[in-house]
């Protein structure tokens, strides 16, 4: 039976949702989530979805209390507007809390590709047979009685029985024999699931403040959510760099602080290595998203284009550069790249300013559809 | 249509249904007929979220209550245990999965609310035939979300409900309106009716030079310019009203379909009403018949443990917070033992030797009557201003506390008696809740709202404030207008559904004297 409840419920979630499409922004920039997820979910406060009231503030306000103490002596914090009535009030009841939401990723990122009308990814013709699926959409003769179709079964005995003049319309009884039988029946049909990797690479040199890195981390996570629901079996790699780059692990990619001057050849390097290693790129569909604050040991550009052009692009679907701005880079590096970009149309450069920079940024990079 | 239809009690839960009941009637408990049923959780968390009844009309803040209840409860932070509804006969629900010990107790418990509902002057308007009435309600509005669309008719109901505790507590029990009207106009009958009384007698042939007529003309002409004035000058309202939802229903250009939600969620807050009003009477004399109840009757004694175990739990009190069942039955119990022994009346207030009042025994036996008197007429504000006393506030080390601006902390104000009263009673005072009257609908002639709040020491919290008069003003179909205080400073804050702004109101009033002084 329905209840009326249900009805109550689903429409709250509804509001809820909405709420969160409404701060969506503020979500993705503000990268509180990254600490908020579990495994297939992520938890969101959502503050104040309540009916506003005429209510006392805080200031000047109080209540009675039972207990030890003196007069002076804390009781408990003021707590943060939207959490009740507070103190005051006699009641047994416990204090409200914020709400939080549990979410799929999965919830997140189609709301994600909502918001910044981001097109589903058309993968490269590589499609590879990589797992089978069973369908029961066929029929057979014999089978188990647990799937035998009846209404075919019938038909056909109806239609045998016609055709051999027993069928009497005034007592309409139908009664199959062994032949007239049919039995669901299933084909294994091959899954085509395409193949997709994505490789971050992460400028982690002393430039690289920890604002800009946690701009990148968070831009990061949401590219991650958008390509994990486009492809089946995503696999990542993580390569983080100074001078020198290293292939690191997911948490690692995360967390690191280090320090050091920067030669981003090192991480296309260490990229081109992957690729080779990993991923054939005829294959895959290989995304490759590089964050950097744009300071580049000089002389070491010209590798770079070279590395770019020669070994990376050709065998990327995407190639990003995210440019974080930073107080003390120069900022030179996406100069060079806009020589070339015209040139590359999987060359994709974005300038992020700052947190709220982000959602532009995912845009620019996925919108392509590529 | 309802979630559940009745269900028999099981023979075990009825049999002891009726030992209590019975035991509580001795007692002198005088209560509805009441209905017990076992539900599950989930049931439970439903029907709590619909305020105990099974039917309500449609809106999202009853799933809001139920995601909450049932998440608190699968994390284990609270559990409802037991719920009552006050209706003839009255509705109670048991939890399926409690022990045989918890029925007992709730059902002690709930017989001690039945007969509050029945007997407390408060409640003596309220209708018992709730039941039906919300789901009259539930029905009404589900037909306008058939014809006008969910969504619109929740927007509206968010609305209403935004305002729903803007109403007179006071209402049910004054003389209707109609009947004063009525009288008004049987007096003005009166008045025109009557000979001039301002004439003084005189034989018929004196009266011309008794009383000229040229100067009774002249006094006519001053009553009636006296009177248009007065008429002019009339406020609209006449005296500035507290139930705004009245004053919406009369006034505000709503759609019939709109009229009629407003009223259903004004019915509804003023059934309510009273149960908020009566909060810590009405646990406390609940909590005071369990205890009796089980202590004395009901109690096997390999519950004991179990017993005791829960009733604390119930009576457990928190720095922060006032726990109403434990200040009830404190209270309930303090006024029957100085009732017993004779503590009251001018003697035993003028009485100043401590010793002799610690030892003060007269053994009058007067305490169960007087509880059962106290039960009947108080509700939680006039029960705290008659029998809070300094010795309880001392044995209960009971103390005020207040915000502290600076530090972000509620921190302890006092153990001073009369504050900690004063505190306790400001609190209650209308829930606690900010005091707002409609003063004037067609302020600055411009059919406006003007609203002012009864500012209490307590200022309003802004974006709350804002968010409501938001509401009000697009029921209003006009701007609205609050006489508040803001950050120490009278002030108008105005919403005109998109705008909003805060007027201190003396510098404004300063400005304009200054003008004119310099024109």
């Amino acid at each position: 039976m329905s209840r009326a409840i249900d009805r109550d419920s689903q429409r709250f979630k509804k509001i809820v949702r909405g709420k969160i499409r409404d701060d969506l922004k503020k979500y993705v920039t503000q990268g509180e989530m990254l600490g908020r997820k579990g495994r297939e979910t992520v938890s969101i406060p959502v503050p104040n979805i309540q009916i506003p009231h005429f209510r006392h503030g805080k200031k000047g306000s109080g209540g009675v209390g039972q207990g030890e103490g003196d007069e002076g002596q804390p009781i408990g914090k003021g707590g943060r507007p939207g959490e009740g009535d507070g103190p005051g009030t006699a009641g047994n009841e416990p204090g409200r809390h914020i709400r939080e939401v549990e979410l799929s990723m999965e919830e997140l990122a189609d709301m994600l590709g909502e918001a910044l009308a981001l097109p589903n990814i058309q993968p490269k013709g590589k499609d590879e047979i990589s797992s089978t699926k069973d369908r029961y959409n066929s029929v057979r003769r014999t089978g188990p009685d647990s799937l035998r179709h009846v209404k075919r079964t019938y038909k056909r005995a109806l239609k045998r029985s016609i055709a051999a003049g027993e069928f009497d319309p005034r007592n309409p009884v139908v009664i199959p024999v062994r032949d007239d039988e049919e039995y669901r029946s299933w084909t294994t049909r091959p899954e085509p699931q395409a193949n997709a990797a994505v490789i971050y690479m992460m400028d982690v040199s002393g430039s690289m403040t920890d604002e800009q890195k946690g701009i990148v981390r968070t831009e990061a996570f949401w590219i991650d959510t958008w390509l994990k629901k486009q492809y089946g079996g995503l696999q990542r790699r993580y390569v983080v760099h100074d001078a020198v780059a290293h292939e690191v692990d997911e948490d690692t990619f995360y967390r690191t602080r280090e320090s050091g001057g920067t030669r981003i050849s090192s991480a296309y390097a260490a990229c081109e290595k992957i690729i080779a290693r990993d991923f054939p790129p005829d294959q895959w569909n290989i995304y490759a998203f590089q964050f950097s604050d744009g300071d580049n040991w000089g002389e070491d550009n010209a590798d770079c284009l070279a590395k770019l052009t020669g070994g990376l692009l050709p065998h990327c679907n995407l190639f990003c550069y995210g440019q974080v701005e930073s107080p003390y880079g120069s900022g030179d590096f996406i100069r060079e790249l806009r020589r070339v970009e015209s040139d590359h149309e999987q060359l994709i450069l974005s300038e992020i300013e700052n947190r709220d920079a982000i959602f532009d940024s995912i845009k620019d990079f996925l919108g392509t559809g590529r | 249509m309802p979630f559940s239809t009745h269900r028999p009690l099981p023979a075990e839960i009825k049999a002891l249904q009726d030992s209590i009941e019975a035991k509580a009637a001795e007692y002198g408990l005088d209560f509805f007929d009441t209905v017990f049923e076992m539900v599950d959780y989930d049931e439970m968390s439903m029907l709590a979220a619909y305020g105990g009844f099974p039917v309500r009309y449609p809106h999202w803040r009853f799933g809001a209550e139920y995601d909450e209840m049932m998440k608190s409860y699968s994390y284990g932070l609270s559990k409802i245990y037991e719920m009552v509804i006050n209706t003839d006969p009255c509705y109670a629900y048991l939890l399926t999965a409690n022990e045989l010990a918890d029925q007992k107790l709730v059902i002690a418990h709930v017989y001690g609310h039945c007969d509050f509902f029945k007997q407390n002057a408060w409640f003596s308007k309220t209708n018992r035939r709730m039941l039906d009435q919300m789901a009259n309600h539930a029905a009404r509005i589900n037909r306008y979300v058939d014809r006008f669309g969910y969504e619109e008719v929740e927007k509206f109901i968010d609305r209403c409900l935004s305002v729903e505790d803007l109403i007179d507590p006071h209402l049910p029990f004054a003389t209707p309106r109609e009947e004063v009207a009525r009288q008004a106009e049987q007096a003005r009958k009166r008045r025109e009716t009557a000979p001039p009384g301002d004439r003084f007698e005189a034989k018929d042939y004196m009266d011309e030079f008794v009383n000229p007529p040229d100067a009774l003309r002249e006094r006519d002409r001053e009553r009636k310019e006296r009177d248009d004035a007065s008429r002019d000058a009339r406020h609209f309202p006449e005296r500035p009203e507290r139930d705004v939802l009245l004053f919406l229903l009369d006034h505000a250009p709503l759609k019939d379909w709109q009229h009629d939600v407003l009223s259903i969620v004004r019915d509804e807050a003023y059934y309510y009403f009273p149960q908020g009003q009566t909060k810590i009477m009405n646990e406390g004399w609940a909590s005071y018949w369990h205890t009796t109840i089980m202590t004395q009757f009901a109690l096997d004694p390999s519950e004991v443990v179990t017993y005791a175990d829960h009733h604390s739990g119930t009576m457990a009190t928190s720095p922060q917070r006032l726990n109403p069942y434990k200040l009830g039955i404190e209270l309930f119990r303090d006024i029957e033992e100085r009732w017993n022994k004779g503590q009251f009346g001018p003697e035993w207030d003028a009485c100043e030797d401590r010793v002799a009042k610690e030892n003060w025994d007269r053994k009058l036996g007067l305490g169960r009557e007087k509880i059962f008197e106290v039960r009947r007429v108080h509700n939680d504000v006039t029960f705290i201003e008659e029998f809070l006393t300094p010795e309880f506030c001392a044995k209960h080390k009971m103390f005020s506390f207040a915000y502290n601006d600076a530090s972000d902390y509620y921190e302890i104000a006092s153990r001073e008696f009369q504050k900690i009263k004063q505190q306790l009673l400001t609190s209650l005072t209308n829930h606690g809740r900010p005091v707002i009257r409609v003063l004037d609908g067609n302020y600055r002639n411009r059919g406006e709202l003007l609203l002012g709040h009864d500012w209490g020491g307590v200022e309003l919290r802004q974006d709350w404030a804002r968010a409501t008069l938001t509401n009000l003003s697009e029921l209003w179909g006009r701007p609205v207008n609050l006489e508040t205080i803001v950050d120490e400073q009278p002030a108008i804050m105005f919403c005109d559904g998109g705008e909003f702004d805060v007027t201190p109101k003396g510098p404004r009033i300063r400005r304009r004297e200054t003008a004119r002084r310099g024109g």
